[in-house]
């Protein structure tokens, strides 16, 4: 076991969902979904593509709206208050799977634009900040470019500086390597082991399988809307349980 | 001995070849005819016959400006000068410029021309408009100095919104812009552009003290001081009543005398109704004993010319801009009140040509409007024109919204940013960018539409030629000479406008995509 799978957990909860299930029309995408994360959690989710794993952590900064249930976040609930929305996204970190950087800004305003807008943080703090976690995810050195003069990887790990400079107490990551070439997705994935290792609670959907191995403390396999299974890295990989996961393990594990 | 390696797979190159010069065929002109008039055979062929069509144009057009007569004073006068020869008859111009520019009643400002040139008052009024004592720069520096200075103002007011390079201090003089000018063109008392400029400073100093609160309650502090300072209240009520009632009149309701007796009586205390917002009348007469500045005051009737274009087209795109802004974030809004309103406007005014609109403003609103009240037909019009673009421009910013990719909205709201802001600093940059090409061509568009209000009897440029000059017994007949002028002024201003656009789009490119 690694350094981070280690870290003590506490046992102070980050958000907790229940019973909550989303529909599409008349598709019902999640169903009876019950999860809840503790501070300093790192959990990885996975499944086959359509099984709603990211639907689901999109429902946890209200990016998609759910019809039953409850979720909270940092203790607040959420509900179609306009304010709680607000506030729970401005502490809720999310990566996307294609960084979604704003193209007509730099790097560095890119970074900055949230902290001043929405923290009110004087301009000067806030570019400080900036510099600090660009220097964190190693490219500083870019903060006057914009984002379509950068790699992939890069962007990407400027997605994840502009996350943090909104100093979230919670990261979601929406398949943050899916759109990268091999070589890049390397650079973004220490990154986030790096992000792990100071304790983040993050929720990640990914098929890195090796860097759930890594640094997750909880494995969560979906399929078709419901959590199947969830377990500890190393019993999830070497001894599934449902016959669903033991099928999609030897699918992605398999070659 | 070769230089190439095909003898033996080993090579290594031991002298380097130097550079040298084409072969004559592949530079200079012989290259540039080849490549550009003759590549082939059909581009050959089309190549003389666009050359045969252009030596045709320039045979008659090339002597018809040479021979142009500058100095007549009638058409006759012009073809004895000729002689029979073709030639333009350029005097035209000279003699009416000045109708040409800033409309055929346009008051000459005497006095001052008089005091800069020395030219006594009395001299300078000569009967049938003929100017014989001063020259063009005097009458147009010094007797039109209103319109021109307003019209030079125009760049010093856009040019910060044009270019972000300059100071952004320099945004105030936009701000001031539209009240100076305002009170150039139109006259009148100083005290009336500066009390609606001092209420609305006043009222934003409100809004910007409340906005932090709630943007709704700094909007509504921001409408409620504007309305408290700068317009009658009473006097508002008063007219929307008459409004409603002459509404009702209009859809075959009987008006009852004395069914509002209140109305009555205030309309007696208050005989100065103008208009439907009445301007507050006791702050600008208050001032104006205090100290009186004002200029020869215009009625809007008498506004022509060029000018009014240009005072329609500026006003207008300014206004019809965010107007189409708002309503294009209206129509992709969740709440479906606003959608339908925005979408039933939109549709409606896109499938109303802009002339039924003017005569609309021109004629059937004055059966709405209380009696006593008589907007300027140019402020209706301008109503007109600007709801026109502005649901093309809706249309077309509509375009560039939905051109970005829906991650762009999504990482504005996960950063926690509120919809105006997200609005405002991620999605309109980049979706008006997208549709600076579109905006520039509905600008373009309604700048040239503006000629249109010529059939409304307003005397624009256009409405100026077929009218007072066409008409003249001096002028009647010279067709080419006055519309190409109206073509050239056109064309200027709207090539400047589409060069304009090009560079900012260039400037705007940051690589992406």
């Amino acid at each position: 076991m690694t350094q981070a799978a280690k870290m003590k957990v506490s046992d102070e909860v980050a958000i907790s969902i229940d019973q909550m299930n989303k529909w599409y029309g008349t598709f019902h995408v999640l169903r009876d979904i019950n999860l809840t994360v503790y501070r300093g959690e790192r959990i990885v989710i996975c499944g086959p593509s359509g099984s709603g794993k990211s639907t689901l952590i999109r429902c946890i900064n209200a990016l998609e709206e759910h019809q039953a249930g409850r979720i909270e976040v940092d203790g607040t609930r959420l509900s179609s208050d306009l304010k709680n929305i607000d506030k729970i996204r401005s502490e809720v970190g999310m990566v996307f799977q294609h960084f979604n950087l704003f193209p007509h800004l730099t790097i560095l305003e890119n970074c900055t634009l949230a902290p001043i807008w929405v923290r009110k943080t004087p301009r000067k703090e806030a570019e400080e900040t900036a510099m600090h976690f660009l220097e964190k995810v190693k490219i500083p050195e870019q903060a006057d470019k914009y984002p379509g003069q950068l790699s992939g990887g890069q962007q990407q790990r400027v997605a994840i500086a502009r996350s943090l400079c909104m100093r979230p107490r919670i990261m979601l990551f929406d398949e943050p390597t899916s759109a990268l070439d091999p070589e890049m997705i390397k650079e973004v994935l220490d990154t986030m082991i790096e992000l792990a290792e100071e304790g983040m609670t993050m929720l990640c959907v990914t098929h890195e399988m090796g860097f759930a191995r890594q640094v997750a403390n909880r494995v969560i396999f979906m399929d078709a809307g419901q959590i199947v299974e969830q377990n500890e890295p190393e019993e999830f990989f070497n001894n599934p349980q449902s016959d669903r996961t033991k099928l999609f393990l030897s699918q992605i594990l398999g070659h | 001995m070769s230089d190439t390696h095909a003898q033996s797979v080993a090579f290594v190159r031991n002298t380097e070849i130097p550079p040298s010069l084409p072969p004559d065929t592949e530079g200079g002109v012989i290259k540039w005819v080849r490549e550009n008039l003759f590549p082939n055979v059909l581009s050959g062929i089309l190549t003389i016959v666009a050359l045969y069509f252009i030596i045709r144009l320039s045979i008659f057009v090339v002597p018809w400006i040479w021979n142009g007569v500058w100095g007549a004073d009638s058409l006759t006068n012009c073809r004895e000068v000729l002689g029979g020869k073709t030639g333009a008859c350029f005097s035209v111009i000279t003699d009416r410029w000045h109708q040409l520019l800033f409309g055929a009643a346009y008051p000459r400002d005497l006095f001052f021309l008089s005091t800069m040139t020395g030219v006594p008052v009395a001299d300078l009024v000569t009967p049938g408009g003929v100017r014989e004592n001063t020259n063009f720069f005097q009458e147009f520096f010094f007797g039109y100095w209103r319109p021109v200075l307003a019209f030079v103002l125009l760049f010093v007011a856009i040019a910060p919104v044009l270019f972000s390079e300059l100071p952004r201090k320099m945004l105030i003089t936009t701000a001031i812009y539209p009240f100076a000018a305002f009170w150039l063109v139109w006259g009148g008392s100083l005290w009336v552009p500066v009390t609606i400029l001092a209420s609305l400073a006043i009222a934003y100093f409100a809004y910007s003290f409340v906005v932090n609160r709630s943007f709704f309650l700094g909007a509504l502090s921001f409408l409620a001081v504007l309305i408290l300072l700068l317009f009658d209240p009473i006097a508002m009520l008063i007219n929307a009543a008459e409004f409603g009632r002459n509404s009702l009149a209009f859809l075959g309701w009987q008006r009852a005398e004395n069914a509002l007796p209140w109305v009555t009586v205030m309309e007696q205390n208050y005989p100065w109704l103008m208009n439907i917002f009445p301007l507050n009348a006791h702050v600008v007469e208050g001032l104006s004993t205090i100290s009186s500045v004002s200029l020869a005051s215009v009625p809007s009737r008498e506004l022509g010319g060029f000018m009014l274009n240009m005072i329609l087209g500026t006003v207008c795109v300014s206004l019809s801009l965010p107007l189409g802004i708002l309503l294009a974030l209206g129509r992709q809004s969740n709440l479906p009140l606003i959608k339908w309103v925005c979408v039933i406007f939109i549709e409606f005014i896109r499938g109303v040509p802009l002339i039924t609109l003017l005569f609309v403003a021109n004629v059937v609103l004055a059966y709405f409007l209380p009696p006593e009240s008589n907007p300027d037909l140019i402020i209706r019009v301008m109503i007109m024109i600007t709801l026109f673009a502005s649901a093309y421009i809706a249309e077309v910013v509509r375009g560039g919204l939905a051109a970005l990719p829906r991650g762009q909205y999504e990482a504005a709201d996960s950063l926690g940013l509120e919809y105006a802001q997200a609005m405002r600093l991620i999605i309109l940059p980049q979706a008006l960018k997208i549709s600076i090409p579109g905006i520039v061509n509905v600008a373009v568009g309604l700048f040239k539409d503006t000629t249109l209000v010529s059939i409304i009897s307003m005397f624009d440029l256009v409405g100026l030629i077929r009218g007072p000059i066409l008409a003249s017994t001096d002028w009647n007949g010279v067709y080419w000479e006055l519309f190409g002028f109206a073509a050239l002024l056109f064309f200027v201003i709207c090539y400047a406008i589409s060069q304009y656009s090009q560079w900012l789009e260039r400037k705007l490119q940051t690589g992406h995509r």
